[in-house]
């Protein structure tokens, strides 16, 4: 079924994958919508102080809990408004981005490195090392998470590399199941087997040969993580012990808005708009991803393709064998 | 079974050991509790005083020692920041923090079945996509800033619903709700797909040819099936909201549970009563795996556990 699916995507694009995968972006509305956002949003985190009125840190204190453009009182020269100490709030939401994306990727990288290494090693080497592995992943799983972190960030100061650190410590065991589960399904196969026969070394094997089925679920895994871990910062920076001012975090302002709720809406809302709205694209890329790298998926979706062309060519027929 | 559950048992108490080991490593050898509870100018002899108090100044193995004694009579200590036993003042606020966790959850659960199944019904069609993509924005909301909107709409603008305490049902809604979201996103995506898979099978065909009313077939034959999943998934989400969400929801809507309290212990560096909580909430999250061990075996009469 997948091969058919494949064979009528090189049909429609014969130059490449590439091309197929553009292709099939474009049909899916909410996916390419997706991608555009967080495209949106990396440029706007790497090019963040070009694009800002203001520095982040600059304060204004004549024009202090100024509101945005449109409502009374509101001008252009802050146009969602300022904070308390009269900070530019839409300089703020800019800058805001580069440590939500940057914590996510750190994060996303170091746990899920660690993560995969151990998943690799559990599923390959097998035995005791694989039942102390999964021991250890089962009983760090239970653990209160949340709790932990804030004790850790509590004892050793929260920052941002405690941020980051804390959060993979929390964060690999989900990449190291799926790593391992994964590899138990290939270890068996004929291709493996002929590595090793042929003699190549184990780490050959594992990297060269296994590793590279887990790209896509382990790609769509990241994605989402990622997400997961976009609003673990802004929530952690939130109850504050994540990042820290004069640092600038999404979080971090939704919580100073907090206590200017009453009088200064601006302030909780659009630094909660800006964290919805990457989490949301995120989301939305990685569903995606699942979409048309899950081959039960793709079945799914081939059989409503052809559904929809059945209809398209013969509707009384279609009528005929459905009604009872 | 027996064994089963034994087993289980003692992987649960090896997870509570393991917190408990975590908890005291971090709290007397990367930290200092004694910098971290004195203000900066106390002078040496105070800190030294305030060790001996705390029997700070005995060799690690046996302050580990006399940590884990008093853990058997669930002693932990008097929390600095009240100047009371640690453990009282937890089980004066955990009755909260259940009550909310279980009621958020309770809500994400009973609603998520009916959305689930009416977005199952025609996979694609207008319905589904709307409740697709609705989860998809619940997933994408943070929690706290969820509860700080509630507040200013329903709370400042509306004046209906009391901001924040525990004090008549009416303080219950707005906290439930921001517990039940990001759960009700999940759940309903995972009663949506598991029902999609139910009503493809060939069961739900001969039931139809068979004539039973569409009603029964979708509510009683194949939601059944369909619940399975959703079952082991409400007990990971109850997990979640004791040991997580509750700080976050607790914070914003000031409901004085065992989330915010720890919020408070750490902000007033009360590190007896913090090792209290974690330890609790440590045992609440093994109790909870067991129980949904249990239901989950006896709701599904083909599962042998082993």
């Amino acid at each position: 079924m997948t091969m058919t699916v494949a064979a009528s995507n090189r049909r429609e694009a014969p130059d490449g994958r590439m091309k197929s995968l553009l292709d099939e972006l474009c049909r899916d509305k909410a996916g390419s919508a997706g991608i555009v956002m967080v495209v949106a949003l990396i440029l706007m985190a790497v090019a963040a102080p070009l694009i800002a009125p203001y520095s982040p840190a600059t304060q204004d204190l004549r024009a202090r809990l100024a509101p945005p453009v449109w409502e009374d009182n509101g001008s252009w020269r802050h146009v969602l408004g300022t904070d308390h100490l009269g900070r530019d709030v839409l300089s703020r939401v800019i800058h805001g981005s580069r440590v939500s994306l940057t914590v996510g990727a750190a994060v996303v990288l170091i746990a899920g490195t660690f993560g995969v290494i151990l998943g690799l090693i559990a599923g390959y080497r097998g035995g005791r090392t694989d039942s102390f592995i999964m021991r250890w992943i089962d009983t760090q799983v239970a653990f209160p998470g949340l709790l932990i972190a804030l004790i850790i960030l509590a004892v050793i100061g929260p920052s941002m590399l405690t941020v980051v650190l804390v959060l993979s410590l929390n964060g690999w065991m989900v990449y190291g199941r799926l790593t391992r589960g994964a590899v138990l399904s290939v270890r068996q196969t004929a291709y493996v087997e002929a590595a090793e026969m042929v003699g190549c070394s184990s780490v050959r094997v594992v990297f060269r040969h296994i590793l590279p089925n887990l790209t896509s679920p382990l790609l769509t895994l990241a994605i989402l993580e990622f997400a997961r871990i976009v609003l673990a910062e802004a929530a952690l920076s939130f109850l504050g012990m994540g990042i820290q001012p004069p640092a600038t975090s999404w979080g971090l302002d939704v919580a100073t808005g907090k206590n200017y709720m009453f009088r200064a809406w601006w302030l909780v809302t659009f630094p909660g708009v800006a964290i919805s709205i990457t989490v949301l694209a995120i989301n939305l890329v990685a569903s995606w991803m699942r979409l048309i790298s899950d081959p039960q998926e793709r079945e799914k979706q081939f059989a409503r393709q052809m559904r929809a062309l059945r209809k398209k060519h013969s509707p009384r027929q279609l009528q005929e064998t459905t009604s009872p | 079974m027996g064994r089963y559950f034994l087993k289980r048992l003692l992987q649960g108490g090896g997870v509570i050991l393991g917190v408990t080991v975590l908890v005291f490593v971090l709290t007397r050898l990367v930290g200092d509790p004694v910098k971290v509870m004195l203000p900066l100018e106390a002078t040496a002899e105070q800190r030294a005083e305030f060790e001996k108090q705390l029997g700070l100044d005995r060799p690690i193995y046996v302050q580990f020692v006399d940590f884990m004694e008093g853990l058997t009579r669930l002693d932990f200590g008097d929390s600095l920041w009240q100047r009371r036993p640690a453990m009282r003042i937890v089980f004066e606020k955990l009755p909260l923090t259940l009550e909310l966790a279980f009621m958020g959850i309770g809500l994400a659960f009973f609603l998520s079945i009916p959305l689930g199944i009416i977005a199952a019904l025609r996979p694609g069609g207008a319905s589904d996509r709307s409740t697709v993509f609705l989860s998809l924005i619940g997933l994408s909301v943070p929690q706290f800033w969820l509860g700080l909107l509630l507040i200013v709409v329903f709370a400042v603008q509306l004046g209906w619903l009391p901001t924040s305490g525990v004090d008549t049902p009416a303080h219950l809604i707005m906290p439930t709700i921001t517990m039940a979201l990001p759960a009700l996103a999940r759940l309903v995506m995972i009663v949506r797909s598991s029902m999609i898979d139910e009503l493809n099978q060939q069961y739900v065909r001969t039931c139809f040819a068979k004539g039973i009313s569409f009603y029964r077939v979708v509510g009683v034959h194949a939601l059944r099936n369909a619940a399975l999943p959703v079952v082991t998934l409400c007990g990971w989400e109850l997990i979640r909201a004791v040991a997580g969400y509750s700080v976050v929801v607790e914070t914003v809507f000031a409901w004085p549970g065992l989330g915010l309290t720890a919020i408070q212990a750490i902000e007033r560096e009360d590190l007896i009563l913090l090792q209290a909580i974690v330890f609790t909430v440590a045992i609440l999250v093994v109790l909870i795996n067991i129980l949904m061990d249990v239901v989950y075996k006896a709701i599904d009469p083909r599962l042998k556990l082993a």
